[in-house]
């Protein structure tokens, strides 16, 4: 137990940590491997909780693919990032006080911690004992069954996304010659080859 | 909850262990080096010349258009994985289920390939 | 493990009708082309006013499906007719503008139909997740819809803008709606209303914090003030019919869902949300009043014009009586058939092949085009709220309802705005009755357009007439609602 504690220090604060570096550091590629570290500990966290299935889906798809394409933009992108930051000093109070602000509350809440037993009942599938039920399992049973209704909108949300950025960046190129297979493949010879008689002496 | 956590302990170790190497190769190279440090050591070197222009240029959108469209397709099969593990629980419903979402992603790749988005001209 | 039953999906029939139609249409667009884009248009047209059909002919009784977070009741249907009859208007009015405008795709009118999805999902939200998921949904489609015209830098800038601070406010209510589902142990509607009946418990301060986060995140979506930065330049910069749409069914969508939460699940807690309603009703019509007096563009104008409604509308949530949403519900109805109008009549608004934007372009149009001219004061001067018309009932129930909840000077302050507001729609009609003729508009405006501006235009002078089955309606809408 005493472990997990520590774990869970550790985590955390890596997090805070990186999520510092990830807004002050000077090199935007720095940021962007800031941030990953602060997802594989947030990762780590996820799986100190018991969320196993998270854990593994924060690396597989934040780390593998969203960050990836952050550091992709970061590096390919043709802007100015020492103008881009120039404001950030001036900035830097009223954010401060945000987020003080922000602490304050948090502070409030946790000294004010109600827990109320009698909605829980009422609403909600039943947590399954983790070490009955794997968190893949667990998850896997309520997803596609009883939140099929918040299943569905989720693919009505990536069709949305498909088709905006396919609006918003395809463009047509004019006077591309592209290979189409299909006319290749439908070709006949009577298309291409014309027999002609020559007799000998007369030339074409 | 124990049982859980000790299951990831090799793995807690084998970070542990590439922690220390890491930090202690750094370290082991920082003090048994000589150092001279130089500006000219970290400056780019493009055979000789000073740099003509930044490291960054403009790309064309049509990279960032593929990169976008994986990531919808990697989200939808983080999907696949809980459904493939109990699909013996969910039974009929839970596949059908499935199905529909598939076939609305479906139409969606359907939509990209009609409209060329998956060519690179 | 018993498996799950399989939900009733008769209730959200509407939904799944027009998310297969919006597919469909998709497939159509895609085979055919941009050649299709009139065609798929005049198709969603007619997938809407079945999904109208089908809502209106849904079970009048109050019921719930998908484990609880799907309702259907006399509110969510009053809500979903609106949204629907907004998205038919617009889907109209788009189409002669997206053909001369070089903008004719046939993904805009499939993006308007999702769209039009996620603010059906968001009416019938009885879950903060479900809540969530259908603005995503909404938002996602509007942030593409906003940028749609993407050579122009105005309509890029405008889409970027819109995403960014939509993005931002989402995170607000994901924040509220975390804190609130931390403290109640449920992110069920009900669940957090039996929290105040059941247990009666003093609501503890994480929930007020959280409930404070997600009014935030709503209030964005009205762009009611402080939230409104967002509005004017995305209303400027957007296409026109864009603008229409985003006026027209989201504002709708987003007050009712507001409506809805502080209603239904946070009832107990009224005394407490009473007082962030109030402020942002004031700062909404002082500052939509205010700031829209030096507009010269009309588009930017309706965007002001549109924080002031808003601002008029919370005036009847404030009072958190069943009046209360009944005046917010009769309010919206107006609001949805003056702006239908206006931004009709600004969609007509073109000068040898361009479409012009400015207040000027207007003057002397009692002269040139007596006609639209006449329309357009009909319905500048309701949503002045001058009686006889329309728009002023809306805000005579509203404040109506304010006074029966003792908030007289929320009351009285909204009539003071209401007056200043007045001003710059008179302005307009000074314009065009008293300036010096400018450029005449281009004639014909289409047998749509004439349509929908005499529909909307007469339905604004005649409400005096007959009030009594939209008062019916709202009315039984509201009850639906209060527990």
């Amino acid at each position: 137990m005493i472990l997990s504690a520590i774990a869970f220090y550790v985590f955390a604060a890596i997090i805070i940590a990186s999520a510092v570096l990830v807004v002050s550091a000077r090199n935007p590629v720095h940021s962007v491997f800031f941030l990953i570290l602060a997802f594989f500990n947030a990762a780590g966290i996820f799986v100190l909780a018991g969320a196993e299935f998270l854990a593994m889906i924060l690396v597989i798809v934040y780390v593998g693919a969203v960050a990836v394409l952050f550091m992709f933009v970061v590096m390919m992108l043709d802007i100015n990032f020492v103008r881009l930051r120039e404001g950030f000093l001036q900035y830097l109070p009223v954010g401060a006080l945000v987020g003080i602000i922000l602490l304050i509350e948090l502070v409030f809440i946790v000294t004010t911690q109600v827990n109320v037993p009698e909605v829980l009942a009422i609403s909600g599938a039943p947590t399954p004992n983790i070490s009955e039920v794997t968190n893949t399992h667990a998850l896997g049973r309520l997803i596609y069954t009883r939140y099929i209704y918040l299943f569905q909108a989720g693919g009505l949300i990536l069709l949305v996304a498909m088709i905006g950025a396919i609006v918003l960046t395809l463009r047509e190129r004019p006077g591309v010659r592209k290979q189409r297979i299909s006319d290749q493949v439908g070709r006949s010879r009577s298309d291409s080859i014309e027999i002609k008689k020559v007799s000998p002496g007369n030339g074409i | 909850m124990d049982d859980l956590l000790r299951e990831y302990l090799p793995i807690m170790i084998f970070i542990g262990l590439v922690v220390v190497l890491g930090v202690v190769f750094i370290a082991a190279s920082f003090f048994a080096v000589e150092q001279h440090p130089d500006a000219e050591k970290l400056s780019t070197y493009e055979c000789g010349f000073e740099p003509f222009e930044d490291t960054r240029s403009r790309f064309d959108v049509r990279f960032y258009l593929v990169a976008l469209l994986f990531i919808i397709f990697d989200l939808e099969v983080a999907f696949l994985f809980p459904w493939a593990v109990t699909l013996g629980d969910t039974g009929v419903f839970g596949f059908w289920s499935m199905f529909i979402f598939l076939g609305v992603l479906t139409v969606g790749f359907v939509y990209e390939w009609k409209k060329g988005a998956l060519e690179w001209e | 493990m018993p498996q799950a039953p399989v939900p009733d999906i008769l209730p959200a029939l509407p939904e799944i009708w027009l998310a297969v139609a919006a597919m469909l249409l998709l497939m159509v667009g895609a085979f055919r082309g941009n050649a299709s884009t009139r065609m798929v248009s005049w198709l969603a047209v007619v997938a809407v006013a079945i999904a109208f059909v089908l809502v209106l002919s849904g079970s009048k009784e109050t019921g719930t499906t998908f484990a609880g977070m799907f309702v259907v009741d006399s509110f969510s249907t009053f809500a979903k007719e609106l949204i629907l009859v907004g998205t038919a208007a617009t889907l109209v009015m788009s189409m002669d503008y997206i053909r001369r405008e070089g903008m004719e795709r046939f993904e805009f009118p499939v993006l308007i139909l999702l769209a039009t999805i996620g603010m059906m999902m968001m009416v019938s939200a009885n879950d903060l997740i479900s809540l969530y998921v259908g603005i995503e949904l909404q938002s996602l489609a509007l942030y593409v819809i906003a940028a749609f015209k993407r050579d122009t830098l105005k309509s890029t800038e405008a889409g970027l803008k819109y995403f960014v601070l939509g993005a931002l406010s989402s995170g607000m209510l994901l924040y509220g709606a975390s804190l609130i589902y931390g403290f109640t142990g449920s992110t069920n509607f009900e669940a957090i209303g039996a929290l105040y009946t059941q247990a009666g418990q003093e609501p503890s301060i994480g929930l007020i914090v959280g409930l404070v986060f997600l009014i935030s995140g709503l209030a964005f979506k009205v762009s009611a003030v402080p939230f409104h930065m967002w509005t004017p330049d995305v209303y400027e910069g957007a296409s026109t019919p864009a603008t229409a749409f985003f006026a027209i069914a989201p504002k709708v969508a987003a007050m009712t869902l507001l409506v809805r939460v502080l209603i239904a699940p946070f009832f107990g807690a009224v005394d407490d949300w009473q007082q962030i309603i109030t402020l942002i009703a004031i700062l909404s019509m002082g500052y939509g009043a205010f700031a829209a007096l030096r507009q010269a563009n009309i588009k930017r104008l309706m965007a002001y014009s549109s924080i002031g409604h808003m601002g008029f509308a919370l005036v009847g949530l404030a009072a958190g009586t069943e009046q209360g949403v009944q005046s917010v519900l009769i309010y919206l109805l107006i609001y949805l058939v003056m702006n239908i109008g206006a931004f009709a009549a600004i969609l007509t608004m073109r000068v040898k092949g361009q479409m012009v934007e400015g207040i000027d372009d207007l003057a002397g149009l009692g002269r040139n085009n007596p006609m639209l001219a006449l329309v357009l004061a009909i319905l500048f001067f309701s949503l002045a709220g001058i009686p006889p018309l329309a728009g002023f009932f809306g805000k005579f129930y509203v404040f109506l309802a304010a006074i029966d909840a003792q908030l007289y000077t929320l009351a009285v302050l909204g009539v003071l705005s209401s007056v200043v507001g007045a001003y710059y729609y008179l302005r307009i009609i000074k314009v065009m009755y008293f300036d010096e003729p400018a450029e005449s508009f281009e004639r014909p405006i289409g047998r749509e357009m004439t349509l929908i501006l005499g529909a909307s235009t007469l339905f604004t002078a005649f409400f005096v007439v007959f009030p009594g089955p939209f008062l019916a309606w709202t009315q039984q809408a509201a009850a639906a609602l209060l527990p």
